[in-house]
């Protein structure tokens, strides 16, 4: 078949019938279990733990307390390695800790027979704190009491910068405040957004488990990135990195939370411990939400100045985000969130950039779709809208006179546009939705209709693939051919639900001729067997793994030509692959089948010919990078007494360069939406403000959508060439969460007139700001 | 306490000694290997544990497996028709590419199946609700409804 066809998931009969295995589904018969004990303050230091009626309940093995562990630390965040020691992952993380930094850190293991028998057991342990006042929000952890002892301030990162009219950026630190003035600019008063900390809710829980053969770890874990696990469970727990063999089953869904290093190096610790026994650990919800990775909480200071035919002349952001307990991705994500601010729409006299990420008492946050992007567009679509009121302007009109264009050459990456569809995006959408029709109507309804109030709205994003060239970007692809003509193909990439197999598989495919039924593709992992891949991240498996898998086709089309020109004579550059055959280029004339060639080359017995078992391998290291591009139009209702939001209909059109599976593409955009409508209404993590303590770490408090709460979904693709990608493919996972929360929030403002500046727009916060407004009388 | 139980289990007789407050997530999964049965929340909230007890779609994680004595229970391990072919409505999952990780499935299946059991038809909005109680936070459900619109849908 090949690219641009919507061929069937690789995975999908297994996945129907329930034979496709998952790391809790493959545990060992006789593993141990294990049961973290969590702390049950948020801040301060473990005096003492008294295991002693625990280690007395039946079936315990061992208890392993925080001051059992070793005290070197090691980095979390599933990045590739650095090689340069200023960019390296900040390393603040120890198996357990004794000194506690959010509400449930992990201070304490219990190993027994069973999972209930470990769970009996923790619950009899005592612990002795010694209790410092929590600090949630950035504001008051900066110049609080230090949580890290290599970061005396609580503050992990900053990154300031100003971006001259040529496009030249200059970091120089900045003063920094909270207020809505940009620090030293009294000319520039910015609007305050604050958008809450969210959960990945990948529905499978993560899970890891780890035992040794000889003197070698094995570690099954549902990990995005198991190269980058390989190498920091090795460092935490002290193994050379072949000694670590890492397994990524099927996984069920990740997100970004399961790019992150979590109890990986706990149960090969303890397995170590117990003679390599299989120790396993499955999280429950409740611990998966708290105790893994969570999406930053942000506020975001924005200034959008504009001159009067419409331009904008001055930008300036500061966001103070939110990074939890440890450093995970330390300043990463709001890095990435406010550059997009600058690469994005460009203002001709002034461009300020302003960030910190702070430690406090929260869970750690990291990586979730869309990298502090969905945090960002949130402030700045929103801002976009409200600019445009204020001056009478069309919201879309206002956006197109300011967006980059094609040939954009951006500012911090120096890379430029080549494939651009953004416009043609908005217009596409802008004619699906009715936008103009619409915009009129409802201001008509909204004229005479009191609690009802229709609106329709708008957001629009520019989203990376890859991080090229901030972290080094590269795959590895192998392709083993049989004697019959089919292969296997090996790929370190991680399928995780987004259909990475499928696509990788047809880019094979397409250059070697044999069809995707007759192709392997390896679809666990396994470190021993895998080539080294960063993992799946940066929406990035089709855009740079993908053109490994193309590299790799190619150097195996050439080797298979050359081999059948060996065995009939006739010039490789005459041959080319078709149907499977060697065939004539000039003549169509079919010689042999890769099976011949394959079968001839691995059994021939002529006492003169070198066997050959045939294969191929490349590495592909991206040098180039790119920006997809997408818009989301939403028509809504509102009730205003009740604060309800009745979603009508979204449309979703996006530009990710050519469409290589277009049913596996829209997929991802209905599940890209329903995550961004998510966010928009309802989702958010809830802490007691006093003790730190999680509210709603179950999916019954944190309100995930359900079938009843999505829309009906229209989706487009705009498709456009990207030089740099696969047949002209760019990124597609991340982008369609990003613009969902400002196209709802502009719409409720085209409305009801009433601008909201706080996620999640729920009838508690929405009732709360009409009150505010006046439209409802309280 | 162990207690004897008898059940049906995808048509096959099964006598096992499990534990009184056992779930029958966990008989299925950890006693008869039956590792479809999904484990997201295990207190009733996500649907993954999904099987059908005497033909109803049941949360097996908030099912004691003492309860199941005498009943029959049916996982997507079973469910292969005569010439054990795909159950049309997994042909539907398939071919409506409804599935991403997948680990929401089989329980989605399952409740597929219930319906097209009832022998009854469903529009859109129906089926939104007969499948609240399952969540997916890969597909936005618009494929599933695709799928299971192909078979039990009010055209179909
Ligand atoms: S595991 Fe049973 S409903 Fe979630
Ligand atoms: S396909 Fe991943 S949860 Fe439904």
């Amino acid at each position: 078949m090949g690219v641009q066809k919507s061929v069937s998931r690789l995975d999908a009969v297994q996945k129907v019938t329930g034979t496709a295995k998952y790391v809790e589904d493959l545990i060992l018969l006789d593993a141990l279990h294990v049961k973290v004990v969590h702390s049950t303050i948020a801040n301060g230091t473990v005096k003492g733990i008294d295991c002693s009626e625990a280690l007395k309940m039946p079936g315990v093995v061992t208890v392993l307390t925080c001051f059992d562990v070793p005290e070197h630390l090691y980095a979390t965040a599933g990045h590739p390695l650095s090689l340069d020691p200023n960019h390296a992952d900040i390393k603040d993380k120890t198996i357990l800790s004794a000194r506690v930094r959010y509400y449930g850190d992990d201070i304490a293991a219990v190993v027994a027979d069973t999972p209930l028998r470990a769970q009996l057991a923790a619950e009899t342990i005592k612990v002795e704190y010694e209790e410092l006042a929590p600090m949630l929000t950035p504001e008051v952890a900066l110049g609080g009491d230090a949580l890290h002892e290599a970061c005396p301030d609580n503050e992990l990162a900053r990154m300031d910068f100003e971006i001259s009219p040529e496009g030249n950026v200059s970091f120089e630190r900045k003063r920094f405040s909270s207020d809505a003035v940009i620090a030293g600019r009294d000319d520039l008063k910015g609007e305050q957004y604050h958008v809450p900390p969210v959960n990945a809710c990948h529905i499978e829980n993560n899970c890891c488990f780890a035992y040794m053969e000889g003197r070698r770890m094995v570690v099954y874990s549902c990990n995005q990135v198991p190269h980058t696990l390989r190498r920091n469970v090795a460092e935490a727990i002290g193994m050379p990195l072949g000694d670590v063999r890492v397994i990524k089953p099927f996984m069920g869904g990740g997100f970004g939370n399961k790019q992150d290093t979590m109890y990986e190096p706990l149960v090969a610790f303890l397995s170590r411990k117990l003679g390599g026994r299989c120790v396993a650990l499955v999280l429950t919800r409740e611990e998966t939400f708290v105790n893994t990775r969570t999406r930053h909480g942000m506020d975001l200071t924005t200034v959008t100045v504009a001159d009067e035919r419409g331009k904008i002349t001055k930008k300036a952001l500061r966001i103070n985000s939110n990074g939890g307990a440890y450093a995970a991705h330390g300043h990463a994500v709001a890095a990435y969130a406010i550059t997009n601010c600058f690469q994005t729409y460009i203002a001709s006299e002034l461009q300020l950039g302003e960030s910190s990420t702070a430690y406090t008492n929260l869970p750690p946050a990291a990586a979730m779709r869309g990298y502090g992007i969905p945090q960002l567009a949130f402030a700045m679509e929103s801002q976009m809208d409200d600019v445009a009121l204020a001056h009478g302007w069309d919201p879309i009109e206002f956006r197109k006179w300011n967006m980059h264009r094609d040939g954009f050459c951006d500012p911090f990456d120096k890379f430029i546009v080549r494939s651009y569809g953004l416009e043609s995006c908005i217009d596409k959408g802008r004619e699906l939705s009715h936008w103009d029709d619409k915009r009129r109507e409802y201001d008509e309804f909204n004229r005479s209709s009191k609690d009802i109030k229709k609106g329709i709205g708008m957001a629009l994003f520019s989203y990376k693939t890859g991080v090229y060239p901030i972290q080094i970007e590269n795959a590895a692809c192998r392709i083993v051919m049989n004697e019959d003509g089919t292969a296997q193909i090996q790929v370190g990439a991680t399928e995780l639900g987004q259909g990475s197999d499928t696509v990788l598989c047809q880019i094979v495919s397409e250059f070697t001729t044999i069809p995707e039924n007759r192709l392997t593709l390896v679809s666990a992992q396994d470190t021993d067997i895998a080539p080294y891949d960063n993992g799946a991240y940066a929406s990035r498996q089709t855009y740079i793994s993908g053109n490994a898998a193309k590299k790799t086709a190619m150097i195996l089309r050439s080797k298979l030509l050359e081999k059948a020109s060996l065995m009939t004579g006739v010039p490789a550059d005459e041959l080319t692959l078709k149907n499977e055959h060697a065939t004539v280029e000039s003549t169509g004339r079919e010689l042999c089948s890769i099976a011949d060639i394959c079968s001839y080359f691995n059994f021939v017995n002529d006492l003169k010919t070198d066997t050959e078992h045939i294969t191929a391998e490349a590495t592909f290291t991206a040098k180039d990078i790119c920006f997809s591009y997408g818009v989301s139009y939403i028509d809504l209702e509102v009730d205003v007494p009740l604060g309800k939001v009745k979603l009508k209909k979204v449309y979703s059109v996006h530009d990710s360069g050519t469409i290589l599976n277009p049913q596996l593409a829209a997929g991802q955009l209905h599940g890209g939406i329903v995550m961004g409508l998510g966010y928009a209404l309802g989702e958010q993590m809830l802490f007691d403000q006093k003790t730190g303590k999680p509210l709603n770490n179950n999916l019954l408090d944190y309100k995930l959508p359900t079938a009843m709460d999505v829309p009906e979904i229209e989706t487009h693709f705009v498709e456009t060439y990207e030089p740099s990608g696969p047949f002209g493919s760019k990124g597609l996972a991340e982008p369609p969460l990003i613009p969902q929360a400002p196209a709802i929030r502009n719409a409720i403002l085209h409305a009801t007139g009433v601008p909201i500046y706080k996620l999640p727009m729920n009838p508690q916060n929405l009732v709360h700001e009409f009150i505010r407004a006046n439209l409802i009388k309280s | 306490m162990m207690k004897i139980i008898n059940m049906v289990v995808n048509g096959k007789p099964a006598e096992l000694a499990v534990e009184e407050g056992e779930s029958l997530t966990d008989t299925l999964r950890n006693r008869l290997g039956l590792t479809s049965v999904k484990k997201g929340c295990e207190v009733g909230e996500c649907g993954a544990c999904t099987v059908l007890i005497d033909g109803v779609a049941k949360n097996s994680c908030i099912y004691l497996s003492v309860w199941a004595d005498g009943h029959s229970i049916l996982t997507v391990e079973g469910l292969r028709t005569e010439d054990c072919e795909l159950h049309p409505i997994q042909k539907a999952f398939v071919e409506e590419a409804a599935i991403q990780c997948g680990f929401c499935t089989p329980g989605l299946v399952l409740t597929g199946v219930e319906l097209v059991n009832s022998g009854k038809k469903f529009n859109r909005e129906e089926l939104r609700e007969q499948i609240s109680g399952h969540l997916c936070r890969c597909t936005g459900y618009e494929n599933i409804l695709n799928a299971l619109e192909r078979v039990v849908g009010k055209n179909s």
